[in-house]
């Protein structure tokens, strides 16, 4: 149990890992996360789980390496155990046939709105994904997504590949065009989701947002992951992830995501000097 | 041998160091010597109709094993207490034992009860100083019927124990990575050495107990899955886990946390070994903790061993109407946390970055008894004032955590969600038991473990009724 079965170097810093972790394997839904941890002096990680094979009982993961954990993470390779493993947790993605979908997926959420968009695929939804990265070499699940979606738009930030702009910017056209959009499902950066619902709301088309907020425990206990929604308070681990992104208050969020960038500059050092 | 004399006054605990109170998390209680164990059970009469055992939830042979004491024969002491109670280290620690066995003891009409806590845990504490632990329960008819228990705080591993020593094949699942519910993530180290805890933890896994962690039953299996995976009965004891916020205007600024979350922080990931540890904590340097109970209490104590300036309790009654042990709130006082009763937080105000910096509150006043008996508070019109907060801690209480109601629809539940159990802990489906905080809300460490004492006679009773 909770082996790294296949790890693999997607884009520079960007790592996937398939796990052995039969329970959660079957039992897994689009939407779905898991929490980890790598050693007894290590913070729990929340993962998405970007894909499932029942049969080899193992999930895939891919995660960015930004901070000091998700960077120990980065350093196990196949064969190695992942120490704590538990899932699968928060609510599955809503899934059914909406009609015309757009999925966005901006950075590493590109690889966690692929189970969604195959699974809306699978329900019949015309899907239109877009996914965006800084450059050409940060572009991460490109061909995954171009086979279970119906149009791909690719995005750089600085025009190395595809077009040049953001997510927002080709979400923004196809919605000045017009065209019949029944919902968009966003997965990404905070700042990037809440751009992309401010721009859907004056066009009044449903924006579901996954949203990722601190965590420790994950199973409601602690209320670390609190967001306001509609202006109550829910925790974005057993209500969530994914809210009505037109009720969301990112401000509130992208604050709480600031919490301990202190620390994590601390851990972070630490580890460069190889204390860590 | 002292003879029974109950002109010797009540002993005291030894406590660590105020200089070190201030400055780190070892237990402040240090436990009696062998010497003041010797004199405080000397004070035991030896009743023939022992008040102590009636009070006493588990109903511990209390002068039997204090006779043990006075007799040095403290190995068979420990022995005595084990035959009711899996977890004395523990009890002897946390219980609040002026309002059960200490409050029925006889000598307390006229003085001070005898320390039944402090010598349960000398007791206890003898027998973790030598390595290994083994066990002591015998594992009798081993019948080969696997159980599960759902949640390994105090309810889980009792009934785990219990059921071991009946030989049946016990599996706990635990949703953290670490089994003790409330007492490894909860309960601070100055109050509960977590060492005391994987202690007996181990005790009960030396019996025959598994324990599987990171298993959330609810999400990783339902209830269901549990009994097709050959399971002949479940026992919940998932406890009363989700935090309660005030509903009040800023309460998601951040440096805002529940007492759950900052204690978790704390005790179960250890963030003060920061950078060591890699989950981190923030105390600022006015600290304000909302709550008048235990987890307030430890939550203020906390606050203040990991360097707060001023850590004020605030609490809408009155010191007399705090629910936390007695013992505790002296120790608070004495380590300068300050009280500020009969007022209550109406809104938090942050900066610009979205910190909390002050608190506004309004002065209560009593007024008449409510359901609970005490004295409700009133708040009084205009009287709103603001204090400068960096950190604060919200020990308002906790709610049951709906996860594995969620997905077996057929377990009933009451209107504040808590499972609906018969006096024996019998759940509205058969062969799935339930105590604890999950039953009750809120409770005490020594009633979940009695309610887990008592779903397995009841499941006994069933299983044997089925055959
Ligand atoms: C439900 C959910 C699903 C996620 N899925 C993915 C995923 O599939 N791939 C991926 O790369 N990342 C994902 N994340 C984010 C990932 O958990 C964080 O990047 C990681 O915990 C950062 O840890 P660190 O020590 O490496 O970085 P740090 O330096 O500690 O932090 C970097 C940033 O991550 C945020 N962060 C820090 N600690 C946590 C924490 N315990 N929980 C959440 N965020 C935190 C902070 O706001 C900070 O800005 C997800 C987060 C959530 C809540
Ligand atoms: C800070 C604090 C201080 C306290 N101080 C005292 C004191 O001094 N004296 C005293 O007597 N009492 C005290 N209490 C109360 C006491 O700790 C509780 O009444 C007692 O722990 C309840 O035991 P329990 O077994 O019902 O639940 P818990 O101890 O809450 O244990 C429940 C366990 O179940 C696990 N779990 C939950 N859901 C699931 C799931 N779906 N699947 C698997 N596992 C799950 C949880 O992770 C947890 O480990 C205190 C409580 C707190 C929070
Ligand atoms: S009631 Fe007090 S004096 Fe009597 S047996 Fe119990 S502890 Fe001893
Ligand atoms: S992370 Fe603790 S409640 Fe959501």
């Amino acid at each position: 149990m909770n082996d790294i079965v296949s790890a693999k170097e997607l884009a520079p810093n960007i790592k996937q890992f398939e796990i052995l972790a039969p329970p959660v394997a079957t039992k897994v839904r689009p939407g779905h996360f898991v929490v980890l941890q790598t050693e007894e002096e290590g913070e729990r990680i929340p993962l998405t789980v970007v894909d499932s094979n029942p049969e080899k009982g193992t999930v895939t993961l891919v995660f960015l390496e930004i901070g000091a954990s998700t960077k120990k993470l980065g350093k196990l390779k196949q064969g190695n155990r992942i120490l704590h493993f538990v899932g699968p947790l928060g609510n599955p993605s809503e899934i059914e046939k909406f009609g015309q979908v757009v999925c966005v997926g901006g950075g590493i959420g590109a690889a966690a709105i692929y189970p969604i968009v195959k699974a809306l695929k699978a329900a019949g939804n015309r899907v239109i994904s877009i996914i965006g990265a800084r450059n050409k070499d940060l572009l991460i699940y490109e061909e995954e997504l171009r086979k279970v979606s119906d149009e791909l738009y690719v995005t750089t930030d600085d025009g190395s590949k595809g077009r040049h702009g953001f997510v927002s910017d080709v979400l923004k056209e196809l919605l000045e065009k017009g065209i019949p959009i029944d919902r968009v499902i966003a997965v990404g950066p905070a700042v990037m989701m809440k751009v992309i619902s401010n721009l859907t709301k004056p066009f009044r088309v449903k924006t579901i947002v996954s949203l990722n907020p601190i965590m420790v425990d994950a199973t409601g206990m602690c209320g670390c992951c609190r967001v306001y929604v509609s202006g109550e308070t829910k925790f974005a681990c057993v209500d969530g992830p994914e809210f009505d992104g037109h009720q969301v208050d990112f401000d509130n969020l992208l604050a709480r995501l600031r919490t301990y960038v202190e620390e994590e500059k601390l851990s972070h050092q630490m580890l460069e000097k190889g204390e860590g | 041998m002292a003879k029974p004399d109950k002109l010797i006054p009540k002993q005291a605990m030894p406590k660590l160091s105020m200089e070190e109170r201030r400055k780190t998390l070892k237990e402040v209680a240090l436990g009696f010597s062998e010497d003041l164990a010797l004199v405080e059970a000397s004070r035991c009469l030896q009743c023939a109709k022992p008040k102590c055992v009636e009070g006493c939830p588990v109903n511990i042979d209390i002068p039997a094993f204090i006779k043990l004491i006075q007799e040095r024969k403290f190995e068979e002491a420990i022995e005595k207490i084990k035959e009711r109670n899996a977890l004395p280290a523990m009890c002897g620690r946390v219980c609040p034992q002026e309002n059960l066995c200490q409050k029925s003891c006889v000598l307390g009409i006229k003085g001070e009860p005898v320390a039944i806590g402090a010598l349960e845990r000398f007791a206890a504490d003898y027998e973790l100083k030598k390595e290994p632990i083994t066990p002591t329960g015998s594992k009798c008819n081993p019948t080969g019927v696997k159980v599960a228990v759902v949640g390994s705080g105090p309810f889980g591993l009792t009934a785990a124990a219990d059921l071991a020593k009946q030989g049946f094949d016990v599996t706990i699942f635990e949703a953290l990575h670490e089994p003790g519910g409330v007492l490894i993530y909860g309960i601070p180290e100055f109050r509960l050495p977590k060492r005391v805890v994987k202690a007996e933890v181990e005790y009960v896994k030396s019996l025959g107990v598994k324990i599987q962690t990171d298993v959330i039953i609810g999400k990783t299996y339902t209830l269901d899955e549990l009994f097709q995976m050959g399971y002949k009965a479940v026992f919940i004891g998932t406890g009363a886990g989700a935090p309660i916020f005030l509903g009040i205007p800023g309460e998601n600024l951040s440096g805002i946390y529940s007492a759950n979350e900052f204690l978790t922080r704390v005790n179960l990931m250890k963030a003060y070994l920061f950078p060591k540890y890699a989950t981190p904590v923030k105390v600022g340097r006015k600290v304000a903790v909302i709550g008048g109970g235990n987890v307030a209490f430890d939550s203020a104590r906390t606050a203040l061993r990991l360097g707060a300036e001023k850590v004020a309790l605030v609490y809408r009654r009155t010191e007399a109407e705090m629910p936390a042990r007695r013992e505790e709130v002296e120790n608070a006082k004495e380590e300068g946390v300050e009280f500020m009763c009969l007022v209550n937080p109406v809104r938090f105000i942050g900066d610009e970055a979205g910190w909390v910096k002050e608190m506004e509150c309004l002065r209560m006043e009593l007024g008449e008894p409510d359901e609970s008996g005490r004295r409700r508070p009133i708040p009084i019109k205009g009287s709103e004032f603001r204090i400068p907060v960096d950190t604060v801690i919200v020990a308002i209480g906790t709610r049951v955590n709906p996860l594995i109601q969620k997905t077996a629809p057929l377990l009933k539940t009451d209107k504040h969600g808590h499972l609906v159990v018969d006096d024996y802990g019998r759940t509205s489906m058969k062969f799935v038991y339930a105590g604890g905080d999950i039953t009750s809300g809120t409770a005490t460490v020594i009633e979940a473990m009695k309610a887990g004492k008592r779903t397995v006679q009841a499941f006994c009773e069933d299983l044997q009724k089925s055959e």
